[in-house]
């Protein structure tokens, strides 16, 4: 019987500190066996669980996309006991990988739509696997137009900074990058809260344009009513939601919302899923 | 129908022949109540109970249990990295489990054994037991089993149903299972089918009339859950809780649990140990943000998790076989059976 429990071995190939406040760092893993690479398919929006013996496990997005082959990455928020640990680890060390866990953005119903990807904060993490892979040679035929909106409290509180400014540079991908203040005078992007400049830059809503929405709470909740103004159809609507979880798959009970279990059932949901679901989030 | 008497003198002597074959759980009076463990060679069951105190889950799913163990000693190549477990999956018997602790386990295998994903660690120890049942002749007043599909007689989830006849046993065969540790224990004289049958068939219906406790659950499924979510009667069902979550420990259809690393020097394990959504922590996230942080939520969860996210999930009715321990145990009175009754009735 495959035990879903264990986790594969994975040692840290890279750490990369994200943040001026050092409180998130990137971490590049490789697999220790290449048959574990090779059961590990995902698609951007998934989320595993990362180990560390003796410490316990955490649930976090994949960062990188399936499109990057030969490692995975995750960008962790120190918060707890085991993001601190895993924050103290080096390059190097093994830790361990169980997933992938969760379902996906809708990625073959968004096939021939437009997509506007909204992000707040450390929560861009499965939003660039979904940037990455949408721009890649092979995807990016499949979308329409592509727009993101990604804000910090900070311009050093952006992820992945240089891979924003090579986005930023393409014409194939419409970069509305904002932090909520900034004293640097040569700052050329936006100033303002994520759901001003959804509203100030954003398409408008209809039948062909999808909205992918991953922030903190008090984000996604001024964000929506928004997206309704612009005229964006529920069911168009993606939201990622996060939970305290053990299991990872649907067992342990402690993170459902309703019948559905966050990380089995979600945790990507439709704003029409999530409207016919207990306000218990 | 196969239905084997015994005489009560032999029952021990049968018992003691399946050790050679089984490792035997049954319930054993520790101070002042009954439990579950696991019995010791020579040891018998003490079948002389109402029902145990924490239900026969354990049998299956321990309150701790080791998933997979490690070793932190960087002088060893697989060191960090988790591995498998030995675990004792031999055949064992699990005897005087009552019907409705019976039936729990095929509520909760709906949880446990999914299209998508299989718990190895209940499964094998739910396949590698045989469950010998033992009918209820004397329910108490908090049991309402017949309405919650299932009774004191119910052969639901049994390899074998123990009837006490007085001055005998009779012992009605249901799966092959059962039928194997029959023929273990060495018990052989086959009862006049008819006679037994009639026998079995009185002592049901006297037992089935002692339960007068009811729940009505016909209309929970009809029910819009965010309804029955934002209904206005959860604060006066929780305001007595004090969250101390024994009805969710002594519950045999509760099956949430916690996972968790110990270590011991350089070497450690995985385990997992029942965790209860009575308490805040259940929820907490990282960030101290807790979707559950009151404890009129917490209540409700429960009660809606049994009575209708269960219901809805699997179509199979509610998470509850209406053993009443949590009725018996709550500190407070909360009353699951008036609660069912809340819901039910419940109108918008």
């Amino acid at each position: 019987m495959q035990n879903p429990y264990l986790p594969y071995p994975v040692r840290i190939e890279e750490i990369i500190t994200e943040t001026e406040d050092k409180n998130l760092k990137t971490f590049k893993l490789v697999f220790l066996n290449l048959d574990d690479q090779e059961k590990f398919t995902y698609t951007p929006g998934q989320f595993a669980g990362l180990s560390v013996a003796g410490k316990g496990e955490i649930p976090i997005g994949i960062a990188s996309s399936p499109t990057e082959k030969g490692f995975l990455m995750f960008t962790i928020n120190k918060v707890g006991l085991v993001t601190s640990h895993i924050h103290a680890m080096k390059a190097g060390d093994i830790m361990g990988v169980r997933g992938p866990l969760g379902n996906w953005y809708p990625w073959e119903v968004m096939e021939g739509k437009n997509v506007v990807i909204i992000g707040g904060g450390f929560a861009f993490t499965t939003l660039r696997s979904s940037i990455i892979y949408i721009l890649d040679p092979d995807n990016r035929p499949k979308f329409k137009d592509i727009h993101v909106i990604y804000g910090a409290r900070t311009p050093g509180m952006l992820l992945y900074r240089d891979e924003l400014a090579r986005w930023e540079k393409r014409d194939d991908i419409h970069m509305h990058i904002t932090v909520d203040g900034t004293d640097d005078p040569d700052w050329k992007y936006h100033i303002g809260f994520v759901p001003t400049i959804t509203d100030q830059q954003a398409p408008p809503g209809n039948e062909e344009t999808f909205a992918i929405i991953c922030g903190p709470p008090i984000m996604i909740k001024f964000t929506q009513p928004v997206l309704d103004d612009l005229g964006y159809v529920h069911d168009n609507i993606i939201m990622s939601l996060e939970m305290r979880m053990k299991c990872g798959i649907g067992i342990c009970g402690r993170c459902n919302i309703g019948k559905e279990y966050v990380c089995k059932d979600g945790p990507v949901f439709t704003l029409s899923q999530l409207n016919n679901m207990p306000k218990e989030y | 129908m196969n239905i084997i008497n015994i005489n009560k003198q032999d029952w021990a002597k049968g018992l003691e022949r399946l050790y050679d074959f089984y490792r035997l759980f049954g319930p054993v009076k520790q101070d002042k109540f009954h439990n579950f463990r696991e019995l010791v060679k020579g040891e018998l069951p003490d079948l002389n109970l109402v029902n145990t105190r924490l239900s026969a889950k354990s049998t299956v799913y321990p309150q701790s249990e080791r998933l997979l163990e490690f070793t932190l000693d960087e002088n060893r190549e697989d060191h960090h990295i988790l591995k498998e477990t030995h675990k004792d999956y031999s055949p064992r018997a699990v005897i005087g489990i009552r019907p409705c602790d019976a039936k729990a386990f095929l509520l909760v295998k709906a949880n446990f054994d999914t299209p998508e994903y299989k718990d190895p660690y209940w499964l094998q120890s739910y396949d590698a037991s045989t469950f010998v049942g033992y009918a209820c002749n004397a329910p108490c007043s908090t049991c309402f089993c017949t309405t919650a599909v299932c009774g004191p007689f119910s052969e639901q989830g049994l390899d074998l149903l123990l009837v006490d006849a007085q001055d005998h046993y009779l012992l009605k065969i249901i799966t092959q299972k059962g039928e194997k540790l029959v023929a273990a224990s060495g018990w052989r004289s086959t009862a006049d089918s008819d006679t037994a049958s009639h026998e079995i068939e009185t002592l049901k219906r006297a037992a089935e009339e002692k339960i007068t406790a009811r729940i009505s659950t016909d209309k929970l499924k009809d029910k819009k859950t965010t309804e029955l979510f934002e209904a206005p009667f959860w604060e006066e069902v929780a305001f007595a809780c004090i969250n101390c979550g024994t009805c969710t420990y002594v519950c045999p259809t509760c099956w949430c649990f916690d996972i968790q690393d110990e270590t011991l020097g350089l070497s450690g394990i995985r385990m997992r140990n029942w965790d209860s959504c009575m308490f805040p922590l259940f929820t907490l996230h990282g960030s101290g943000h807790n979707p559950r942080s009151t404890k009129m939520q917490r209540v409700r969860q429960r009660f809606m998790h049994k009575l209708k996210y269960y219901v809805d999930k699997y179509g199979d009715g509610i998470q509850c076989v209406g053993c009443g321990r949590c009725i018996r145990h709550c500190p407070v009175n909360i009353d699951i059976r008036r609660v069912c009754d809340l819901m039910n009735n419940f109108e918008a």
